[in-house]
């Protein structure tokens, strides 16, 4: 994990390129926010459409549903036979994907700029006229069983991460994994997926983002003719949760087979409300980069260099969620070092913060970083169409993006050190171990040279 | 606005069809330190973008893992200039640096603003790093450790344990056989005199190539190629790799593990960057494994049975010729099925080639989509590492599109008959279905 910052506003060092963040945007009748970002260093676009709709929504019972349902939309319509987008899309030249998260669920298109009104008649087609069929609905499960299997279920740190989430959230959604637990896989059924879609797929429940070398006007024209004539919906109320207070430390063990054990510590921390006037989650950034937003950071330098009580270190924390946020220090105890050593050593890490807050020098180290990303950001039309399309789903709106990174260059010494007394105690933590086993089995895990002839 | 529209095609236009795109205009040179130099200037975003590679990939390895720790050590200390120094130095300035490492290639890469001040800094500590490392004990020792213990774990994970196992089936004595980052025993036994000898025979100006994209002047240019190879080691002979031997038995390795699902991989020694079935292989494999969703393995595998998350196959075109690998992961029990599956669409599209439909489809897709490889800083640089490493022509972009459009039916068909013998190929399975893995257990040691 790695500081994750949103930004878009554009602040070139050099003085004598400053670009200006060329963002437009329109509301359809509809309720669909249609906007582009202009960028024509090459022929090409993006077209990304966010529906507000995550696995946080998601019943109990029914986890994973956003997720099926985000393989399903490549199903076919009825226009458009199953497997044809990807088809057409494809013979355009086109390449294409989706993504669910705990917050969205997003599918996107980079093509040839030519290509953009291929792409938008096929999403705006899949927006309200899918069709379900319980045949694909059975072949497309078993396919993100296997996706489960492959990326948690046979991935030890995965699994830890699933089971920390599970821990450390008592009430809020994001106790539930995005991809669903295995049991709920198996009971859902193709009336889940109907309901889930009919429930979220609505022009005015979706953020349209388009990227590239494009005219603002004229990507507003193409959208009113392929979207606007889609209905509004009423959409369910949302529930809000407030997490309980938590009132004392968590600790768990996860078993799965691997050499190394690995250390989380994940403390419940705020995420930006009113972008304006919030100050600690810009602080807590800023203590993620100055932990571990670069090599030469606290961690790495003392735990991994000098100490060497970790053979690697990571920090994680998102100011921008829908829901609560944890701020999250992971490690892996070197060779000949316990899981404790290692959280002794992070335990001192934070004693020395909370003691002697941070350096100017780490201050700038880190803010310089983030004013070179906004540059280098630049360079791809894709991620900063995701920004926008990000901050959109979970309410704060793109603009928010120049007050973020302003409000990151605000945040003093002080203010550092200040977050790191508040949410880094131990009532607020869960720490979660993994505990490595040994591969079971009577021939064990290196035989070689086995082979028969076939 | 003032995100300049013209960018990327300062000159070279070539218009193939009508989604062509202007490709970069590419300038090449020599240094006078020897190293080749291709430098695209491009001034729209106020950064800079600069790699060094050279021939000293795990390949060239006497004892596996030396080639790698010598790479990882390069920004570890240089003269003058503690570790500390250089990531400090790097991140003051909001600078990345980084690299890659294969069979063939170590490449150090570096992204900075293209301010002076920053500019020369991140280019300063570059110079250092590469001309000037340090290799100091009490690092590689650290680093060692660090290293087994990455090595140990990745050795109980099916994915990583897949790997190796394919590799050693596919290349058996071959160097590309060697486990890129080592092997604990091995990486156990290094000592810094390794790494200076490995550095002083295989980083030289003469064998390196310097990619240069972004905010700077050709002059400029040509002083950073200087400044960045002038002191590299100079060095006698360049030992050449054995050639691969292309034909292999076909073996079947079944390897127990307790994860829920079956890592499969199948495959042999495939081609070389230079092959001259370059474009007929790479077409076809976009149609039989590469093209993603609308290939025939995903096809088979995925859509119409649900038996995988991902299916592919793809060739790996090194200096010599690298793997064609097909790979997937499915639940243990339907393991076999999947296998069976795998080697029928494998062995249809041997025997029958593609049909003509497949074929416009994928020229559709490679060319229509061409303006997607090169629309970022980051691509082309890729891109002129790749060009001048392998020595391909500078004019490899400008004809891409011409050589995907001129691949037939007949020409993928003929290609892959000389170069895919399904007869004839490794397939390890690991996390292997238990009855099978067991009687393929008794006789393990």
């Amino acid at each position: 994990m790695r500081i994750y910052l949103f930004f878009v506003a554009m602040w070139l060092g050099s003085g004598q390129h400053i670009a200006q963040a060329e963002v437009f945007e329109r509301t359809l009748a509809n309720g669909l926010k249609v906007i582009v970002k202009e960028d024509h260093r090459a022929p090409v676009v993006v077209q990304q459409i966010w529906y507000k709709a995550g696995s946080m929504d998601e019943r109990t019972g029914k986890t994973g549903i956003a997720h099926v349902l985000e393989h399903l939309m490549f199903k076919g319509t009825r226009s458009v036979p199953a497997g044809e987008f990807s088809r057409r899309i494809a013979a355009a030249g086109g390449r294409e994907n989706a993504f669910t998260s705990y917050d969205y669920t997003a599918y996107f298109q980079q093509l040839h700029k030519s290509r953009l009104p291929l792409a938008m008649k096929l999403e705006a087609d899949r927006m309200h006229n899918l069709n379900l069929s319980a045949d694909e609905f059975a072949k497309e499960v078993r396919v993100v069983m296997e996706e489960r299997r492959m990326r948690t279920d046979d991935q030890p740190q995965a699994l830890l991460q699933e089971k920390m989430m599970a821990v450390a959230y008592q009430e809020h959604p994001y106790q539930n994994p995005v991809i669903g637990w295995m049991s709920d896989l198996e009971s859902l059924d193709v009336a889940d997926a109907a309901a889930w879609y009919r429930l979220w797929y609505a022009p005015n429940n979706a953020t349209l983002v388009i990227a590239g070398d494009v005219k603002a006007s004229e990507v507003f024209a193409l959208a009113q003719r392929h979207y606007g004539g889609i209905a509004r919906r009423v959409l369910p109320p949302r529930r809000n949760y407030t997490e309980p207070v938590q009132l004392g430390v968590k600790r768990m063990v996860v078993k799965a087979p691997a050499e190394l054990p690995q250390l989380v510590m994940s403390y419940h921390t705020p995420v930006l409300q009113q972008p304006e006037q919030d100050w600690q989650p810009y602080a807590l950034e800023i203590l993620a980069g100055v932990l571990d937003g670069n090599e030469s950071a606290r961690l790495n330098k003392h735990l991994v260099r000098e100490q060497q009580v970790a053979s690697s270190v990571g920090v994680g924390y998102d100011s921008a969620s829908r829901g609560p946020s944890l701020f999250t220090l992971q490690a892996t105890p070197s060779t000949g070092k316990t899981v404790g050593d290692t959280e002794t050593a992070l335990r001192q890490e934070i004693a020395l913060l909370i003691k002697e807050g941070v350096s100017e020098e780490e201050l700038k180290r880190v803010k310089a970083q983030v004013m070179a990303g906004e540059v280098y950001k630049l360079d791809s039309v894709f991620y900063q169409a995701m920004q926008i399309g990000q901050m959109e789903s979970i309410g704060l709106g793109h603009k928010t993006l120049p007050v973020m990174l302003a409000k990151l260059q605000a945040v003093t010494a002080g203010q550092v050190q200040q977050v790191a007394r508040e949410f880094l105690q131990d009532d607020n933590l869960t720490v979660a171990v993994l505990d490595p086993q040994p591969l079971s089995g009577k021939s064990g895990h290196k035989v070689e040279g086995a082979a028969h002839v076939r | 606005m003032s995100v300049k529209a013209e960018l990327l095609c300062v000159a070279a236009l070539c218009c193939f069809t009508s989604l062509a795109c202007a490709t970069p205009h590419i300038q090449s040179w020599q240094s006078a330190s020897g190293a080749k130099v291709l430098f695209v200037e491009n001034h729209d975003i106020a950064m800079l973008d600069v790699a060094v590679s050279v021939p000293a990939g795990s390949s060239f390895d006497a004892k596996s893992g030396v080639a790698g720790m010598t790479h990882h050590l390069l920004d570890k200390g240089a003269t003058g200039l503690s570790e500390d120094d250089i990531s400090r130095g790097m991140a003051d300035i909001g600078a990345q640096f980084g690299g890659s490492f294969d069979q063939d290639r170590a490449s150090v890469s570096l992204r900075t603003l293209s301010s002076a001040a920053e500019r020369d800094q991140a280019l300063n500590i570059m110079a250092q790093v590469l001309q000037q490392p340090a290799f100091m004990d009490a690092v590689l020792t650290r680093e060692k450790v660090r290293l087994i213990s990455a090595l140990k774990e990745a050795e109980t994970q099916p994915e990583s344990i897949a790997d190796k196992a394919f590799q050693k089936a596919v290349y058996g004595a071959h160097p590309y056989a060697l486990p890129v980052s080592g092997e604990v025993v091995s990486v156990e036994k290094i000592t810094i005199q390794d790494l200076r000898d490995f550095y002083a025979a295989h980083y030289n100006a003469s064998r390196a190539v310097v990619a240069i994209m972004g905010d700077v002047t050709r002059a400029q240019a040509e002083a950073i190629a200087g400044q960045l190879t002038a002191q590299l080691p100079v060095s006698g002979g360049h030992a050449a790799l054995p050639a691969v031997t292309m034909q292999i038995p076909a073996i079947e390795q079944r390897i127990a593990h307790p994860a829920s699902q079956s890592h499969i991989l199948i495959g042999a020694p495939g081609m070389s960057r230079s092959d001259p079935d370059y474009f007929p292989l790479y077409v076809g494999n976009y149609i039989l494994g590469g093209g993603g969703f609308v290939s025939r393995l995903m096809n088979e595998v995925r859509e119409k049975r649900g038996l995988a998350y991902s299916v592919y196959s793809y060739f790996m075109p090194l200096k010599q010729p690298g793997a064609f690998q097909i790979g997937l992961q499915t639940k243990k029990e339907q393991a076999d099925e999947a296998l069976k599956l795998v080697r029928n669409t494998l062995a249809e599209f041997i025997t029958q080639g593609p049909t003509e439909k497949e074929l416009r489809a994928a020229r559709q897709n490679i060319v229509g989509g061409f303006a997607l490889r090169i629309d970022s800083n980051r691509k082309i640089l890729d891109y002129l590492s790749i060009i001048g490493f392998y020595d391909l022509p500078l004019t490899y972009l400008d004809d891409f599109t011409a050589r995907v459009e001129r691949v037939t039916v007949a020409q993928i068909r003929d290609a892959f008959a000389r170069h895919i013998h399904p007869q004839a190929m490794a397939t390890v399975i690991v996390g292997a279905p238990e009855a099978k893995a067991e009687s393929a257990g008794g006789k393990n040691k």
